[in-house]
Formats: C-alpha cells, sequence, structure tokens
C-alpha cells in the first residue's frame, strides 16, 4: 500500500546531520509493542528522546526543542535509515507527523519502505545541506522549507530553488500513489508464463506443497 | 531443423561475459525495464516483520501466490532459556507468535515452530535445510537475509509492505543494482576469519561503502572459506548499506547442500548442479566497482564505537578524531557513549558481558572455535557469559560433539536457539552502561539495552574476552 499523493510541502525543517541513523535508533525494538503498524509514535527516537528510562522529554534532542516539535520535514547526514529492515521505522516517523526527510544519502530497504509509505526521501549533497541546515538554525521561522515533488526541487524563501535526487521510479510513485500490488497483478500473464517456462528449466526450484 | 538455429540466436543474445550477480539476475528476469519485475523463488518470515505481511495480505484478501515457496520461523523474540513456550520476556512477545502461527496455518505456509526440531534463526536454518540454494532468489524481511549469499543465492532484506508484495505475486520490481567486486586475497592465519575480513573492509571503506550495490566476494582468501564461513562473511554486506553479497559457488558448496533436507535428489540433483557450475563470473565479466584488500597479515578486529565502520585491529588503541574515518562530532558521541578515550588500548577495557550467537556467528563452527578456547578456563570473575546457538540443530551438534559441556564449565549459560540478546526488545537485557562484547552484527546505540556499549569481534575474540575479563586478543590464549 502506498500513503497519499506526495505533491509539495511546505513545513518547517528540523536538522538532525547526523550519519548513519539506524533504524534501531529510529525505532528501538523494544518500542515495537504489538503486530502492527500502529501505536509507534511515541516510540520514535526513543533512546534519544526521552531521558534515562522514562518517558522524561530530553531538552538537547532537536524534536523537544521549539520550534522544531512541528517540524514535519527531517534533515539528516549519509545512509540514514542503515541497518534493521524493520518498516515501523517509517510507520513511525509518520505517525508522529514527519513527512519528508532530505538527506545525503539513504539505506536501500529503508529507501524502498519509504515509497511504500508515501514518505518523501530526497538526497541532497552534502555541502548543500549543511548550508540548508545553518539557515535553518540561524531563523527557523523564516526558512520554511518547500518540497517540490514534481519539480524535484525544494527552496526556502531566502534561497532560490536547489535540485534534490530521487529515483524516477520512485517519483513517480511517490506522485501518483500508486500501489505497487495492484499495477504488478496487472502483469499476471507475464509471471504465468515466466513460471510456467521456468519449471521446466529450473524443477529443481520448485518444492512439493507441505501436507 | 529450427532447433541448432534457435540455439545459435539464444547464444548471441547471450553476453559475453557476465557476473554471477547478471547470470541470476538475468534468469528471473520476468519484465524487463527501468525497474525489472524480477521472479522471486524463496520467501522466509519471522514472528516479527512477517506476522504483519501475512497480515496485510490477509487484508486485502489476496492469497498467497507460490505457498509451497514461502517460510516461516519463531526465531527474533522467543524465549531462548531452557523449557520455554510461547512465553517471552519480551512484552506482549506471545502475541507475535501466537498471531504469527495463526497467519502461517492460515495462509498454508510451512512454520518452524517453537518446540519444532528445525526451529532456529531463519538465516541460519535455510542454508542448513538447503531451503537456500545456489542462483535461487530469496526475500526475507530482514535486513541479514543477504547471509544466503554465502551459498551463492541472490538474496536481499526487503520491508513488510515489499513482503506483501512478493507473497502475493512472487515477484519484486526493482531497479538493477550496480556491481562491486570485493577481492581478499592473502592466506589467512589461523587466528582470524571472515568476520575479521567484513569488520575490515567496512572500517577501511565506511558503513555506507558498499551503498545500493550487489557486492560479489571474491580472492583466494574466500575461496579458502569453509560454507559457514562465508555465511559470516555474506551476513554483514548488510552493515556495510549493501543491497546483498554474494559468494560463487563451488565444490564445497555442493557438497554442503547434497542431501540436506530440502536439497535436490537424484536427477534434479544433477540438473541443478549442472546449472550451478554455470554460476560462476565469468573471467572477463566487469564489474561497476572493485576493491582489492590483502588479508595477509589480517588481524582479530572489533568494535570500538557506535558503527560498524568504528572497527579497528584488536592490538590497537582508541583513534583520535582525525584517524576515525567520521565526522568529529560523530567520533565524540561515540566515544561518549562507549565511554571510551582516544589512545585508549582496547585489550585495557574491562568487560561486563560476553554473547555468543546470532544470525552472524552463530554456527556449529563459531561454538567450536570459541569452544577451543573456552577448554579448561573460566569466564573472569563478574563476567556474565551466554551461548545461544543459532538453531536447535546446531544447539544438538554442539551437545553431541560435548561443546555445551565446556560452555557450561566455563561459566557460561547454554541456551535455546534464537536470535536473543543480539538485540533488545524489552525483554532480556545486559543493563545500562554495561559493556559487552559480542559475536553479533550491530553496535548501534542501544542495540542490545538502552545505554548497553556494545564491541562486536569474532567468537573467538569474544570468548578470549570472557576469561581474561577485559577485551583480548584470542592469539594470547591459543588452545
Amino acid at each position: 500500500m502506498t500513503g497519499r499523493p506526495f505533491e509539495t510541502l511546505t513545513a518547517l525543517a528540523a536538522p538532525l546531520l547526523r550519519d548513519n541513523i539506524d533504524t534501531d535508533t529510529i525505532i528501538p525494538s523494544r518500542e515495537i509493542k504489538s503486530v502492527g503498524k500502529h501505536g509507534l509514535a511515541q516510540g520514535l527516537f526513543a533512546g534519544w528522546r526521552y531521558q534515562g528510562a522514562g518517558r522524561e522529554p530530553d531538552p538537547q534532542f532537536i524534536l523537544n526543542q521549539v520550534p522544531y516539535a512541528q517540524a514535519q520535514i527531517l534533515l539528516a547526514g549519509r545512509n540514514f535509515g542503515c541497518g534493521s529492515s524493520r518498516e515501523h521505522a517509517v510507520w513511525a516517523l509518520c505517525e508522529y507527523g514527519i513527512r519528508a526527510i532530505v538527506a545525503q544519502s539513504f539505506a536501500p530497504i529503508f529507501f524502498e519502505n519509504c515509497v511504500n509509505n508515501g514518505l518523501l526521501a530526497a538526497a541532497l549533497p552534502a555541502a548543500a545541506l549543511h548550508a540548508l541546515a545553518d539557515a535553518i538554525l540561524a531563523a527557523p521561522q523564516l526558512h520554511p522549507l518547500t518540497l517540490d515533488l514534481q519539480h524535484s526541487e525544494l527552496r526556502t524563501p531566502s534561497t532560490g530553488a536547489i535540485p534534490f535526487a530521487i529515483d524516477p521510479d520512485a517519483r513517480e510513485r511517490l506522485l501518483e500513489g500508486l500501489d505497487a500490488i495492484a499495477l504488478t497483478l496487472k502483469n499476471i500473464a507475464d509471471i504465468d508464463t515466466f513460471h510456467g517456462r521456468d519449471r521446466r528449466l529450473r524443477p529443481w526450484v520448485y518444492l512439493r506443497q507441505c501436507p | 531443423m529450427h532447433e541448432p538455429h534457435r540455439e545459435h540466436r539464444l547464444a548471441a543474445d547471450q553476453p559475453p561475459a557476465s557476473t554471477l550477480f547478471e547470470k541470476i539476475w538475468r534468469q528471473h528476469l520476468i519484465v524487463p525495464g527501468d525497474h525489472s519485475l524480477l521472479a522471486i523463488d524463496r520467501i522466509f518470515l519471522h514472528e516479527r516483520t512477517g506476522s504483519i505481511a501475512l497480515r496485510g495480505l490477509r487484508e486485502r484478501g489476496q492469497p498467497v501466490r507460490n505457498r509451497a515457496q514461502v517460510f516461516c520461523t519463531i526465531d527474533h523474540i522467543v524465549d531462548t532459556r531452557p523449557g520455554r513456550g510461547d512465553d517471552t520476556p519480551v512484552p506482549n512477545g506471545r502475541d507475535f507468535i501466537r498471531q504469527t502461527r495463526a497467519a502461517a496455518h492460515e495462509a498454508g505456509i510451512r512454520l518452524f515452530d517453537v518446540t519444532d526440531p528445525d526451529q532456529g534463526i531463519v538465516h541460519v536454518i535455510s542454508p542448513e535445510l538447503a531451503l537456500a540454494l545456489p542462483g535461487l532468489t530469496i526475500v526475507c524481511p530482514d535486513s541479514h537475509t543477504c547471509t544466503q549469499g554465502g551459498i551463492g543465492a541472490l538474496a536481499w532484506g526487503i520491508g513488510s509492505t515489499e513482503a506483501e508484495h512478493a507473497l502475493a505475486t512472487g515477484t519484486l520490481r526493482l531497479k538493477k543494482p550496480q556491481t562491486l567486486r570485493v577481492s581478499f586475497d592473502g592466506a589467512l592465519s589461523t587466528a582470524v576469519g571472515a568476520k575479521d575480513l567484513c569488520l575490515l573492509l567496512i572500517s577501511r571503506h565506511g558503513a555506507a561503502g558498499g551503498s545500493g550495490k550487489v557486492i560479489e566476494f571474491a580472492g583466494s582468501a574466500v575461496r579458502a572459506l569453509e560454507i559457514e564461513a562465508r555465511l559470516t562473511l555474506c551476513n554483514m554486506a548488510t552493515e556495510f548499506s549493501a543491497v546483498s553479497g554474494l559468494i560463487a559457488p563451488d565444490d564445497r558448496t555442493f557438497e554442503y547442500l547434497c542431501e540436506r533436507r530440502f536439497a535436490p535428489r537424484g536427477t534434479l540433483w544433477d540438473m541443478a548442479l549442472e546449472q550451478w557450475r554455470r554460476l560462476p563470473s565469468d573471467a572477463d565479466a566487469v564489474f561497476d566497482q572493485e576493491i582489492r584488500i590483502d588479508s595477509g597479515d589480517l588481524a582479530p578486529m572489533i568494535t570500538w564505537g557506535t558503527s560498524p565502520q568504528h572497527a579497528i585491529r584488536v592490538t590497537d588503541r582508541v583513534p583520535d578524531a582525525e584517524h576515525s574515518g567520521s565526522s568529529r562530532e560523530a567520533h565524540a558521541r561515540a566515544l561518549a557513549y562507549m565511554r571510551v578515550a582516544p589512545g585508549e588500548p582496547m585489550t585495557s577495557l574491562r568487560i561486563d558481558a560476553a554473547f555468543i550467537g546470532s544470525c552472524t556467528n552463530g554456527r556449529i563452527a563459531d561454538l567450536r572455535s570459541a569452544a577451543r578456547i573456552l577448554d579448561g578456563r573460566h569466564v573472569a570473575p563478574g563476567v556474565y557469559a551466554l551461548c545461544v546457538p543459532g538453531s536447535s540443530a546446531v544447539k544438538r551438534q554442539a551437545e553431541a560433539e560435548g561443546l555445551d559441556r565446556v560452555f557450561k564449565s566455563a561459566g557460561f549459560e547454554w541456551r535455546d536457539a534464537g536470535c536473543s540478546l543480539c538485540f533488545y526488545a524489552g525483554g532480556e537485557d545486559l543493563g545500562l552502561g554495561k559493556r559487552v562484547v559480542s559475536s553479533t552484527n550491530r553496535n548501534f546505540e542501544g542495540r542490545q539495552g538502552p545505554g548497553t556499549r556494545t564491541h562486536i569481534a569474532s567468537p573467538a575474540t569474544v570468548a578470549a574476552s570472557a576469561v581474561r575479563g577485559h577485551i583480548a586478543d584470542a592469539r594470547t590464549l591459543a588452545p
């Protein structure tokens, strides 16, 4: 399932410019308390967001600070979302209210999970990312960030348009909110033909149904 | 009359030189494109993420397309203490187990349940049962699925939504990844192995060094690795941010798989073998990127920080920011979390706990290598040590060899199979601020529990450190 179609978003961005932010950090396993995609927002960044073992907000963490508690965009460093494949990381971000992440790069499984949930994952070179973060941190209210997926560019009132990178197929799926399974089932005849031929070519692949 | 002509045409269509990955890719291509539709031969599920995929499918009213090709196990949050059932120290853990069981039964897929003799960590049991075979495409909603590359399969981790897609259609749509060949040349000394090789690679090229690529591990050192060590090497490809890692199958692979439970038999085996022998990359195949590493002077490796790229030789000192390969800020954060200081010798760090197990290093060869060091020795006072076999079959084999007695005599807890303390899910933990040497794959902040400080290393290094009570060089404790 994909989320709602993504077109243009203008919102405050919270700079969290660390490299290798892993999915255990985004949603620790201990915060995954039931079989499902919900009830995860409170656990988002739990290890950084709260002091000690309780739920006392840590004032050092950017999402606990005014005005970044309202942020709908995260700025991050290289290899965002590395580690565990848990899609809970994306569900937690979405439930919390994050709608886009602009980072230097993304881990591959996390990126795919983003697209499948309508969360924009846009890549920006390090220098542009740091300049943007500096501008926001200096005067956040003057720098709401606009992410224009149609044109693959971002801008603030004080900067011109800066192009960001995103895989063209991912962009199209985000723009249209396409359902991947429904799309693939349109190829069902191709899939049937493939399996018919493959069963003859590689019969050793196909196991018997368990009783 | 037409046959020779057709064969000639096929031969002409065949690209002149292909990599192992390209051959598997081509074999599975259903609809080519910028994002190609690829056939998936095996889907594995476990109770942590697979249960959600099965539920999502049911909510769509969509059946599993190829039920016989789908397998499920209970490994992630199952209790590993003896006498276990569905109850687990993980809050609501029982719900995950029971809902997974119910969903697997409803979907009609094979489940290796808590008490099944073939239960174990998904990435340990799939080669063990020959569910993973050379040339197959294998997916699982778990990042360490790349482990199966060790037997020459193209295997990679996916999200739960992608798993739904694979279950419903028997396919995945994906962009063809770039290829990277990592060659390790130079004979390994006896005290080092696959874990040290992958930590060395990630320390040199960073945790994003293989980003989005499929890695073929090659070179004389890789050819010489036993199958279990190859699985360890490929297991860590995801810590390098690669899509997957794989190794060309060879006689050692075929011997390993032959006659295992789900391996093809008779004429099917002969046919498979003939196809598997054609899988290795052609001599003149071209990779998008090449990395060559001299493994001749490899030393035991261990992490000092909070990313797998923070790995150094066990005999080294904690690096300063300039030599850490990380930004000044990341370096400072890692030092503070791990409570280590630049210039401190790794071997001076006292430890509170030692963990042997996981999909990285929970196989019989790993247990043997730790037991060789532990035999006749005891863990240092104050060190909590446990060994969790990667599968129920590994546990049985270890007990048949008497390894359980070695571990227990040395002061280790001897557990049932599962993922256990490789990650903290809210159940058992190692304690706030505790320092653990672990044969696992991730030293992230909080991975093994809030505030727990994880140093990842080989099973031999874990065993030696447990005995010494501080991080230790296994070469000083040779049997």
